[in-house]
């Protein structure tokens, strides 16, 4: 298979005058043509950072310390800002959590449409229309003629999110990067917004980056799944695999998290304690301070990951102990 | 497809607006002025700027119901001769041409500066600072400086034509800090917001960001003050022809006019300065209450009571 976007050992740290938070710490990852890949983890894992890293959009005081990201066999990670006008919205493409915000409220959606398509593309007005509408009938917007029009607040909250999703298919994008694109909406919705990105990426050939903490929607619309955890990726492997049999601690803890898995129990489960300070680190595995299986090496060194025999990977000192 | 007529009558605007009895008359009120101002030459009596139908023999003549009126001159003459309803609406067109050019300036230079020290945040410390520096002098020292220099240079001849420029070049240059802390203030809240960013991931240039994108969520503060600036602008405009730096008696403004009726008032001729006084002080009132209207519909958390 094609590779489509490699990140190589990134880092990205932010420089407070309190310290440096490491949000970011030497994440390497590679999704092919056309494949779906989830980022799970709890709030303040770096998932997001992860996303707008490989945009190179970090908010200050953010910044790509070390790493690359070879997107189509340049390393994006160093381009200049114009450089990166170009890919943006262009060849990446980004939805965001709440569409209630990500519109401009005071254009209509035909102009904000028309935009982008102009900004990358040498297209008259009406081509950049007909692009337009083919798009919305693809998201399944009913009348599009008459919506184009429109302001989004005429809009519903999953109407809105389509459009969103309309936009970022405007020029054709080979990845797509959704940061919970359904936090913001109610559960009917939120499965018609899955449905439809995991429709379009196949009839698109689209890679997909999901960004999300909900285990439920990732494993059925990706193929493979990597669970952050205090900045680094801790398991890695085939949505299947991570769901069914899950091998490192902290994933386990996840899926027992799971309102559905808890059973007719009273109260639902939860790992115990909380994730450590990004800006200072335990010495050794950053789960261990919360690990059920603690071992004392642990305590000490960070472990890295390591390919089992069912081809997913994890950082974890008792994986390796069985093998 | 609704036109865009027909979105403006079934508007919330347009609605709010006929069930406000003050908004409505001011409007009334400020439209017939407006229209009898541009309209001078068609709507006046009399013509005050053609000196050969001007007769010295006419100078101060009474309001035609006061006792040695005549029904030729309503409002009476001034003490040119010249008929005071007619002069007074030359003068009123004077004025508003000067408000609201000297606010169009102020809007141009004050948008640019504000967007820009906004969005591009090494610009905001050096733009700010021009504009803190700016705004501690004075209107009128400055007018006063500006003026008195293109008198000397100009000659009084001169001074007349370019007396209507000047007077909107000072009076916008002095003023325009207002517009540009307000803009900065709205791009500052704006740019935080997440359609900025998402402009930014489709990879928009800053230039569009700025001008399609911030500036026209940060229009209504600005539609605000361009009212109460207008008010501003003509009153600073009246106040400097009281002075004597603003415009030449020629070619009255009401400023002018009132000045050059001050001299008359204690030997009996109240008129000249009065008239032009009540229509300066109904002029500025309908534009604030206007403002005011504006103000409390594009900004409801601010409902009064």
């Amino acid at each position: 298979m094609e590779q489509l976007i490699e990140i190589k050992n990134l880092r990205v740290d932010f420089t407070l005058r309190s310290g440096t938070v490491r949000a970011v710490r030497d994440i390497s990852l590679t999704i092919n043509r056309g494949e779906r890949l989830g980022i799970v983890g709890e709030s303040g894992a770096g998932k997001s950072v992860l996303g707008f890293s490989i945009i190179n959009l970090i908010s200050k005081p953010g910044k790509i310390t070390g790493g690359k990201i070879i997107f189509r066999g340049n390393d994006i990670s160093k381009y200049s800002y114009e450089q990166m006008r170009k890919i943006r919205g262009n060849r990446i493409a980004m939805i965001f959590q709440d569409p209630m915000m990500t519109l401009n409220p005071v254009l209509t959606i035909g102009t904000q449409m028309k935009e982008t398509i102009l900004a990358h593309m040498k297209v008259s007005n009406k081509e950049a229309e007909k692009i337009c509408l083919e798009k919305l009938r693809k998201v399944y917007i009913p009348s599009p003629e008459k919506r184009l029009s429109q302001y989004p607040h005429e809009f519903s909250g999953g109407m809105r999110q389509r459009i969103v999703i309309a936009i970022s298919l405007l020029t054709n994008p080979n990845l797509i990067i959704a940061d919970e694109p359904t936090t913001a909406l109610d559960v009917t919705i939120q499965a018609e917004i899955m449905d439809l990105l995991l429709e379009l990426c196949e009839t698109e050939n689209m890679g997909l980056i999901l960004i999300t903490h909900d285990l439920a929607v990732v494993s059925e619309v990706t193929q493979r799944i990597a669970v952050l955890y205090a900045g680094k990726v801790v398991e890695l492997g085939s949505s299947k695999q991570i769901i069914t049999n899950p091998q490192h601690p902290y994933t386990q803890g996840l899926i027992k998290a799971l309102p559905q898995m808890a059973e007719g129990a009273k109260r639902l489960n939860q790992i115990p304690g909380m994730m450590p300070s990004l800006r200072d680190m335990p010495d050794g595995c950053p789960f261990a301070p919360r690990c059920a299986a603690l071992l004392e090496r642990c305590k000490h060194e960070i472990p890295t990951l390591k390919e089992l025999e069912s081809g997913t990977q994890v950082a974890c000192f008792m994986r390796e102990g069985v093998e | 497809m609704r036109t865009r007529w027909q979105r403006f009558k079934q508007s919330y605007m347009l609605y709010s607006f006929l069930r406000d009895p003050v908004a409505l008359t001011s409007f009334i009120i400020l439209a017939i002025l407006v229209f009898s101002a541009f309209g001078a030459p068609i709507v006046a009596p009399h013509d005050p700027y053609d000196p050969t139908t001007i007769e010295i023999m006419d100078a101060q003549i009474a309001p035609a119901w006061s006792e040695g009126g005549s029904s030729k001159f309503l409002l009476g003459t001034d003490a040119q001769g010249r008929d005071m309803l007619s002069t007074m609406l030359y003068g009123m067109r004077v004025s508003l041409l000067i408000g609201v050019g000297a606010v169009c300036l102020q809007a141009f230079i004050g948008i640019i500066v504000g967007l820009l020290s906004g969005y591009v945040r090494r610009l905001d410390n050096i733009l700010m600072r021009i504009a803190d520096v700016q705004l501690s002098f004075s209107t009128y020292m400055i007018a006063i400086f500006i003026g008195a220099i293109v008198q000397t240079a100009f000659g009084v001849a001169g001074y007349d034509r370019v007396a209507v420029p000047l007077l909107i070049a000072i009076i916008g240059l002095a003023e325009w800090p207002q517009y540009a802390r307000t803009v900065r203030a709205s791009v500052l809240a704006e740019r935080k917001k997440e359609y900025v960013e998402a402009a930014r991931i489709i990879g928009l240039s800053r230039i569009r960001i700025m001008w399609r994108h911030i500036l026209p969520n940060t229009l209504s503060p600005v539609l605000v003050i361009s009212t109460v600036q207008v008010a501003n602008a003509i009153m600073s405009e009246a106040a400097l022809s009281f002075l004597g730096l603003g415009m030449p008696v020629t070619k009255p403004s009401l400023g002018s006019l009132i000045t050059a009726g001050f001299e008359y008032i204690f030997s009996g001729s109240w008129w000249i300065t009065i008239f032009p006084g009540i229509l300066l002080v109904g002029l500025i009132l309908v534009i604030n209450l206007l403002g005011d209207w504006v103000r409390d519909f594009l900004n409801p958390k601010l409902y009064k009571g």
